[in-house]
């Protein structure tokens, strides 16, 4: 069993798993977040030959997340496609998994800022955002505060120093209220939880679970560490 | 010597004539080998005259072919500074004989322009890098450029040609001469054991140059420091011996103090000011420096106007540096021959002795500093192990010969194979790094349609688009930087505009530094404020005693050959009364306590201390080796149910512990080979080791982009992490090429496996078990390293003082 761990947002209890997607028991929905299918062939386009398996390594997490939690409902936060020439460029074998696991639920595309539609072919549902009972899933976290809501789009990672280690992990944000979460594709780089980026977003104490091999792991806002040296940048 | 005459022209004896000079025989011979047209390796000690004799026989040949325009000789330097002082050098004899040369020198800090004009109009040498060398030959006019190339030199042969550099200068000197099948290279090196390998760099497989050797300076003076005052047992910082040192420095003209780290010299710096009541003018040099201070330290040596300078391995090579008569390392030499080539720098008169003092800093130090100087005083020298041509090299090589011409295969594969790292290459292997360079070499086609190189219809590669080119001279080199801050100096008021900039600072450890802490750089103690993109803003902190203590750089591991001198003064009874009396008596009690051990055997000590169970091992393999060794007997440890809690590997012994008593375990199988198989395997694909070499090779087979000083500025928002593609890498294609060649560094670098495994084959059937009550005296230095790793900080200095003198006290009963 994957490891995971118990989140409340704005009083749902959510499961947040140790390879970064989120379920959902009372809706029995599972959340995943910027997959960014084909980003390896997009860099490969350009003279930089990724390694070809980045979609199918991001597709067996999802598709075992399936497995595993057998959910009714999967939502897709946006950011699936890393840009509009991947359903092309797309291996057929990735291309027909992907087909197959949409249709095995129900399947919810929300739209992320690098996709603006997915390819048809694959079917589910689109929306912008979505509001299901206490909680609203949308691509990237509104200017205004919104209760409840869980998006994605930062790809937020935090660092904290261990003994005389520095560590750096893809994390879940929250304060309670919101909740951010770490992205799913394989290639999916990270913006650490401390950048001005995040400004605002939070108003609570924020906590950042971080993903490990075994379990996730709380920090608190004050046991983070930003990526230079720089001084603390003041969170919540 | 009349043919010696005809050999040498008139204008250049009566140079050497109006110097009061007369050329050396090797300087002759050099010459002599190149009108022969051959090429040659010249093995000569520092002061040797080792430039002038590499230079000559192309001076010569210009002065009486004259000028033909074309590039004439090609010089090229491990060291940018050495590439641009040499030039200076040579200008001297030129301008003296009013000879019609032109001498350049061409690094990455040359201008772009004298660059694009060095293309036009040739100069007749070219004083340049090995980078830079690949870097013209991936320009599509390489050919014209180096069509009438004569001679190509490699200075200080020995330091490179084992690397990845050497591997990429060696399939460039390949290249080289396809361009122009008739040059001659000339290697120079240092004195070293053995000059096959460097023989068999220098040519293609048809040929070999000839070797001519310098006749041999007068024997060097070596001296061990021997104190009265307790020799420690542990440490490396030789704080006994400081004043010693002071005293040395004080009745000498020049000295050069040789430390191994960066850290360890700031630390013997800022000791020898504190006691500096002369005031001597005593520098400091190592490679974090700022380049510019590491210049003006060079120009005062140069001058003659210091007394001392505290340097690392950053002065090991270059140009001569005036009148240095006394040379002093401080901790174990590591090797005989760097020794050698460190004590080479003293007195660049090869008549006369140079002169050497060596400081051990703790008891094996001693051993191991006695052990060199007799190696020294017998001419014996170490080794280097060679290694199979890197593929990550190779794989750029191929792209930058692609963005020059178009090339076919089977004359490419030919030319490789005249590169002597890479003689045993496979056409299958070959052709793996041709498709790696095309589409990255994936097993999955999937990018056949982005190929970066593409076969014309005439069967040759040729590159896709100038962007593919463009792309490849961003990313060229094997150098691949840690990332690093530079360190800048900042007022009290903490504005942070400018700050002059002391030095650079690996990544690593500026980022484990908060605030507020204090540590030594630059010899000086520097409080951390913050820092902003790539740089870290300091302030002087001089009363405050550094609190972080200190950042690797600079380590060398034991050579076998030193190792194996080590144990055989261990085991040799008769040998003994040589030795400092302290030591003789550590010896003799070990003999009665414990054992000690026949040459080929591994002694093995258990006993209990503490409530603890110990391990201990000395097989003087080195302290990679031993980590190594060290990581994978406590998964085997582990596995028995022997509850291993930890390790610590030093450069002679290891040691293990944990909470049962291992004395009944079956050593023979815990030592046996086959830990080299699954356990390790299964190790490393959890180690973020892999990962580190993985970045490195990545970068320089052109799989990710070089990050360049201007995009650092941005901070980390790189586009992706190389962790995450060797992630999915080592998941869905384990045998890629990039991932054979990050084992094969990490199998090299991190982890000594071919010693490791000569280890385990030396000692099979050989193991000396001791069941001890308690620690023994070769135990006491690995003991005390346990001591320091967990307890740390200035307050517990008491306590730490007072548990090792009970351990020795222990350790010391007969």
């Amino acid at each position: 069993m994957t490891p995971q761990t118990e989140i409340f947002v704005n009083l749902e209890r959510l499961v947040a798993l140790a390879n970064g997607a989120l379920y959902w028991p009372a809706r029995e929905t599972l959340i995943v977040s910027d997959l960014h299918f084909e980003k390896g062939s997009h860099f490969a386009m350009k003279g930089v030959f990724l390694p070809p398996y980045d979609t199918r390594a991001t597709l067996t997490r999802v598709a075992a997340m399936i497995r595993e939690l057998k959910p009714k409902t999967v939502i897709s936060l946006g950011d699936a496609f890393h840009d509009g020439g991947s359903e092309a460029r797309m291996e057929e074998q990735d291309a027909r998994l992907l087909e197959a696991m949409v249709a095995s639920v129900r399947w919810l595309w929300i739209l992320g800022n690098h996709d603006p539609a997915p390819p048809a072919r694959f079917g589910g549902d689109v929306e912008g955002a979505m509001l299901v009972g206490r909680l609203f899933f949308r691509h990237e976290a509104a200017a205004y505060h919104e209760r409840g809501e869980i998006s994605g789009h930062f790809h937020p990672v935090a660092r904290v120093r261990a003994e005389t280690r520095l560590i750096r992990r893809r994390c879940f944000a929250t304060d309670g209220e919101r909740l951010i979460m770490p992205a799913m594709g394989a290639y999916a780089g990270g913006l650490n939880i401390l950048d001005s980026a995040y400004d605002g977003i939070f108003r609570g104490a924020l906590t950042a679970w971080m993903l490990g091999e075994t379990g996730l792991y709380p920090f608190a806002a004050d046991r983070l560490l930003p990526d230079s040296g720089a001084q603390r940048r003041k969170v919540g | 010597m009349t043919d010696d005459i005809r050999l040498l022209p008139q204008a250049f004896e009566d140079w050497f004539a109006a110097r009061g000079w007369a050329p050396r025989p090797h300087q002759l011979d050099c010459l002599r080998a190149s009108r022969a047209g051959r090429s040659h390796l010249l093995i000569a000690p520092t002061g040797g005259g080792k430039t002038l004799a590499g230079f000559l026989p192309s001076l010569v040949d210009l002065h009486e072919k004259g000028s033909s325009g074309a590039l004439h000789t090609l010089y090229v330097s491990p060291l940018k500074a050495l590439a641009v002082d040499i030039a200076r050098n040579v200008e001297r004899p030129v301008a003296d004989m009013k000879l019609s040369i032109r001498i350049e020198a061409r690094t990455g800090d040359t201008p772009a322009h004298r660059r694009q004009r060095q293309k036009y109009a040739l100069p007749d040498m070219l004083l340049t890098t090995p980078e830079q060398v690949s870097l013209l030959l991936s320009h599509s006019d390489a050919g014209k450029f180096f069509s009438g190339l004569n001679a190509i030199i490699v200075d200080e042969l020995h330091s490179f040609h084992a690397t990845k550099r050497g591997h990429l200068l060696a399939l460039d000197l390949s290249r080289l001469r396809t361009l122009a099948p008739s040059v001659r290279t000339i290697g120079l090196s240092a004195t070293i054991p053995d000059p096959a390998p460097l023989l068999d760099y220098l040519t293609g497989p048809e040929t070999r140059a000839d070797l001519i050797r310098a006749a041999g300076g007068a024997q060097p003076k070596v001296h061990v420091l021997d104190v009265e005052r307790r020799i420690p047992w542990s440490g490396h910082s030789a704080r006994h011996a400081w004043r010693d040192v002071y005293g040395a420095i004080c009745a000498s003209k020049m000295t050069l103090v040789f430390v191994n780290t960066r850290s360890q010299a700031e630390m013997t710096f800022q000791a020898l000011w504190s006691m500096n009541d002369d005031n001597l003018p005593i520098a400091l040099h190592h490679g974090s420096l700022d380049v510019e201070q590491r210049r003006k330290v060079e120009a005062a040596m140069t001058r003659g106007v210091l007394r001392a300078v505290v340097c690392t391995s950053t002065l090991d090579l270059g140009i001569d540096w005036g009148d240095v008569d006394l040379v002093i390392q401080i901790g174990a030499p590591k090797g005989a021959s760097r020794l050698t080539q460190r004590i080479g720098r003293a007195n660049h008169r090869m008549d006369e002795p140079s002169s050497a003092l060596l400081i051990p800093g703790n008891r094996f130090e001693v051993l191991e500093c006695i052990a060199a100087k007799e190696a020294i005083d017998e001419g014996a020298l170490d080794g280097e192990e060679n290694r199979d041509g890197a593929l990550d090299v190779l794989a750029q090589h191929i792209l930058g010969v692609a963005c020059s011409a178009p090339f076919a295969p089977d004359d490419l594969y030919a030319e490789t194979i005249a590169a002597a790292p890479y003689r045993t290459l496979s056409r299958a292997a070959f052709d793996q790094a041709v498709d790696f360079a095309a589409t990255g070499g994936y097993a999955l086609k999937s990018y056949e349609r982005f190929r970066r190189i593409v076969k014309t219809p005439d069967g040759l590669f040729r590159i896709r688009n100038a962007h593919v080119a463009q792309q490849h001279r961003m990313n060229a080199g094997t150098i691949v930087d840690a990332p690093s801050y530079n360190i800048r100096l900042i007022g009290k008021s903490g504005r942070r505009t400018m700050g002059r900039k002391l030095g650079t600072m690996e990544e690593w450890f500026v980022e484990g530094l908060a605030p507020g802490d204090t540590f030594i750089f630059a010899g000086e103690v520097l409080r951390f404020e913050g820092a902003e993109g790539m740089d870290a803003f300091v302030t002087r902190a001089p009363d405050e005693e550094p609190r972080i203590p200190s950042w690797n750089g600079g380590k060398f591991p034991l050579t076998t050959y030193l190792a194996g001198r080590v144990r055989r003064m261990i085991h040799d009874e008769a040998n003994w009364p040589h030795l400092p009396e302290q030591l003789r008596e550590w010896l003799e009690i070990q003999r009665d306590v414990s054992l000690i051990p026949d040459i080929d055997e591994m002694l093995i000590e258990t006993f209990p201390h503490n409530n603890r169970h110990f391990l201990i091992c000395y097989p003087f393999d080195g302290r990679l080796a031993h980590q190594t060794l060290g990581t994978l007997l406590t998964r085997r440890l582990e596995r028995a149910g022997a509850q291993p809690l930890g390790f610590v590997p030093t450069e002679y012994s290891l040691s293990i512990w944990g909470r049962r008593d291992m004395s009944a375990l079956d050593m023979d199988a815990l030592f046996d080979e086959d830990m080299l198989g699954d356990d390790l395997e299964s190790w490393l694909s959890e180690s973020v080791l892999m990962k580190r070499t993985f970045r490195d090779c990545a970068v320089i087979a052109g799989l990710i982009d070089r990050r360049h000083p201007g995009q650092q500025k941005t901070g980390r928002q790189v586009a992706f992490s190389s962790d995450l593609i060797y992630d999915v890498l080592k998941e869905h294609e384990p045998d890629h090429l990039l991932m054979k060649a990050a084992w094969a560094d990490a199998a090299r670098g991190y982890l000594d496996l071919s010693r490791l495994q000569a280890l385990l084959t030396r000692v099979r059937g050989r193991l000396r078990h001791a069941r001890l009550t308690r620690v023994s005296p070769l135990a006491v230095p690995v003991m005390l390293e346990i001591n320091k790793e967990t307890i740390v900080g200035e307050a517990q200095e008491a306590m730490l003082k007072e548990a090792s003198d009970a351990l020795i006290a222990e350790a010391m009963r007969r």
